[in-house]
């Protein structure tokens, strides 16, 4: 049983690392250019964005198991199998993806439109606005959507596992609840309870070290909230 | 200073579209600002300062007219869409901007904020370095170079981002509200530097502003606007010098009671020489008349030594034509203030295009 249980762990985590790699890979491009395109936005284009808020809205709205069996051919074709921890990689970036991307582009909103100004009136283009305002300034927004991305990895490797993608999910249906072994299942819902709390408090973590060197970053923990630097100093001497 | 105009618009307007409500913001501007001034913008909330200011470095596109920085026509630089074409980037690169709100970049230092416009302008490693901590100097933040803005007071943020402003080398910086976050302490330690700045590297400031004080202390030149019109621009002795003109009174206000019936009550405005002749004497003595003094003031305004003074003689305006023409030849300035204020500056002094109107008794 422990060297079953170690393998699906493995599993998992191959499943998790390759699938959150290219949903932030592919996502923050993603996240970028909806939030770029909005209305007011710098490379404004209401086509674009509603076509590509469209897709995402899909993806989004895709439950996960029908996902799965509609991508068979498709993961087929790309990695040459559909099952196993490698299938299941597939369907986890697609659905992944979209759900980053929103991520992303909520993180990007909330960084304050001064901050672009004060670049344009630098003379900075989009590039600049890009990778030296908005990635960096939303730099611990995106962690906290990546541990929160993660976080859902877990959870849907566990389903892909069930259906034939390996991993703790599959571990916990096949010999748990099919064999009737439930130390076992128990074990591995425990792993999994361990595997996400530890992702939050890593990730939590994180946030909080990005946010001590600004009073912006730091408002992401009282839930996102934009706010003035001077704001939070007028709410303290009212109190 | 000089007389070249280093800022011209011309015909500026900036209509914004909601729906099919419209909004006129800007309403035909003709600004003209010169080289090596400290040019204030003043007016209420909502009048248009801030998108005029916006539109100088065409952050906001104007609806119709031109502006020109610098000798560069930017509003044919503009480029179509949201984005700006690069020679408007290359051009705003060397406009430097200060905001109410600071806008630094939190994830970044002190030093590397200052640096965000010299990387947007690819200059090498080394000397951004150099030319941020040289510029941090300037601003008497030296020691902060490593620190982040969250961890600075509001004084020293807008510090930072009056040295970020200047690492483009620019003739002209703009400030909206600039120090309208500040107290009056710090208020006063800012306008003090952008001063300095103006007279160590002759850089041209437009600021925006709604507090008189900071025209009064820090600016060559003003201009009043309302309802997205410029109602008077002109050097601060200029408006001094113009009959009935409400940035003067606002610039320079004495007290006391309007005219009735019985009295005549008078604004005179002292510069220079005139200030030190005793004239209300004089006028006393040769018309055998009784003046009270109902307020006085001796100011410095925009460098200048100015006395303002309000008197009241007895008897109506038509009785004290002759000894309100005695000053007047004296070369000092003299604003009737009461009620039938319009027709007497009608009658005596012609009214100048664009003066506001005054709006009844004070
Ligand atoms: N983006 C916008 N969309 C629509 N209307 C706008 C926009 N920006 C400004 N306005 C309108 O234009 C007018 C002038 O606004 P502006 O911000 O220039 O005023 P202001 O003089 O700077 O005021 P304040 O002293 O409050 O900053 C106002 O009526 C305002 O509502
Ligand atoms: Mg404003």
């Amino acid at each position: 049983m422990q060297p079953l249980l170690y393998d699906r762990t493995l599993d998992t985590l191959f499943m998790v690392w390759w699938s959150g790699f290219y949903a932030v890979l592919l996502g923050i491009p993603l996240g970028v250019l909806l939030h770029l395109t909005h209305r007011g936005a710098i490379l404004q284009n209401i086509v674009v964005n509603k076509v590509l808020g469209a897709i995402v809205n899909i993806g989004r709205s895709f439950p996960f198991l029908i996902l799965i069996v509609v991508l068979i051919p498709f993961t087929r074709f790309l990695v040459g199998v559909s099952i196993g921890p490698t299938g299941a990689v597939v369907p986890l970036v697609i659905a992944a993806v979209p759900f980053f991307a929103r991520l992303v582009e909520a993180a990007l909103r909330e960084v304050d439109h001064g901050l672009v100004e004060a670049a344009h009136a630098m003379g900075g283009g989009t590039w600049t606005i890009v990778f030296k305002v908005l990635l960096p300034q939303a730099l611990p927004a995106l962690i906290a959507g990546v541990t929160t991305l993660v976080i859902q990895l877990i959870g849907y490797s566990a389903i892909a596992g069930a259906v034939g993608g390996g991993g703790l999910g599959d571990l916990a249906y096949t010999y748990g609840y099919q064999q009737y072994e439930t130390p076992l299942m128990i074990a591995t819902v425990v792993e999994l309870i361990l595997l996400v709390t530890l992702v939050q408090v890593l990730g939590d973590r994180l946030v909080r070290r990005l946010a001590q060197r600004g009073t912006r970053a730091s408002s992401l923990r009282v839930g996102l909230r934009r706010t003035r630097p001077e704001e939070p100093a007028a709410v303290t001497e009212a109190a | 200073m000089t007389e070249f105009p280093v800022i011209t618009t011309s015909g500026l307007t900036k209509v914004y579209r909601s729906g099919d409500r419209e909004v006129t913001a800007l309403d035909g501007v003709d600004l003209h600002v010169r080289e090596g001034e400290v040019y204030g913008v003043i007016g209420q909330s909502g009048a248009g300062k801030s998108t005029l200011i916006r539109c100088l470095n065409l952050l906001e596109r104007p609806t119709s007219g031109t502006v020109t920085v610098a000798g560069q026509e930017l509003t044919s630089l503009a480029g179509r869409g949201q984005r700006a074409s690069a020679p408007l980037r290359a051009a705003r690169s060397h406009i430097g901007m200060v905001f109410q709100h600071f806008n630094l970049l939190s994830s970044r230092t002190v030093q590397d904020n200052v640096e965000l416009p010299l990387e947007i302008l690819k200059v090498d490693r080394r000397e951004r370095s150099r030319k941020a901590l040289e510029l941090l100097d300037l601003v008497g933040l030296a020691d902060k170079a490593k620190a982040y803005p969250a961890q600075l007071s509001g004084g020293q943020k807008q510090r930072v981002g009056i040295a970020r402003a200047l690492a483009g080398d620019p003739k002209v910086l703009l400030s909206d509200e600039a120090t309208s976050a500040l107290d009056p302490e710090t208020t006063r330690s800012i306008l003090q530097l952008l001063r300095d700045l103006n007279r160590k590297l002759g850089l041209t400031i437009v600021l925006i502003t709604h507090e008189m004080d900071v025209v009064k202390s820090i600016c060559d030149s003003a201009a009043l606007m309302k309802n997205g019109r410029v109602v008077e621009q002109g050097t601060v002795a200029e408006l001094l010098a113009t009959p009935g003109s409400e940035l003067a009174r606002e610039l320079f206000p004495v007290g006391g009671e309007p005219s009735a019936e019985d009295r005549t009550v008078v604004d005179i405005t002292f510069h220079g020489a005139a200030a030190t002749r005793p004239v209300i004497s004089e006028l006393s003595r040769t018309y055998n008349v009784d003046i009270s003094i109902l307020g006085a003031a001796m100011d410095t305004v925009g460098g200048k030594q100015v006395g303002r003074m309000r008197i009241e003689l007895p008897g109506r305006f038509e009785e004290n034509v002759v000894p309100i023409g005695f000053l007047r030849e004296q070369g000092l300035q003299v604003d009737v203030a009461d009620v039938t204020a319009e027709a007497v500056d009608e009658a005596v002094t012609p009214v100048p295009a664009g003066a506001p109107r005054k709006e009844g008794a004070k």
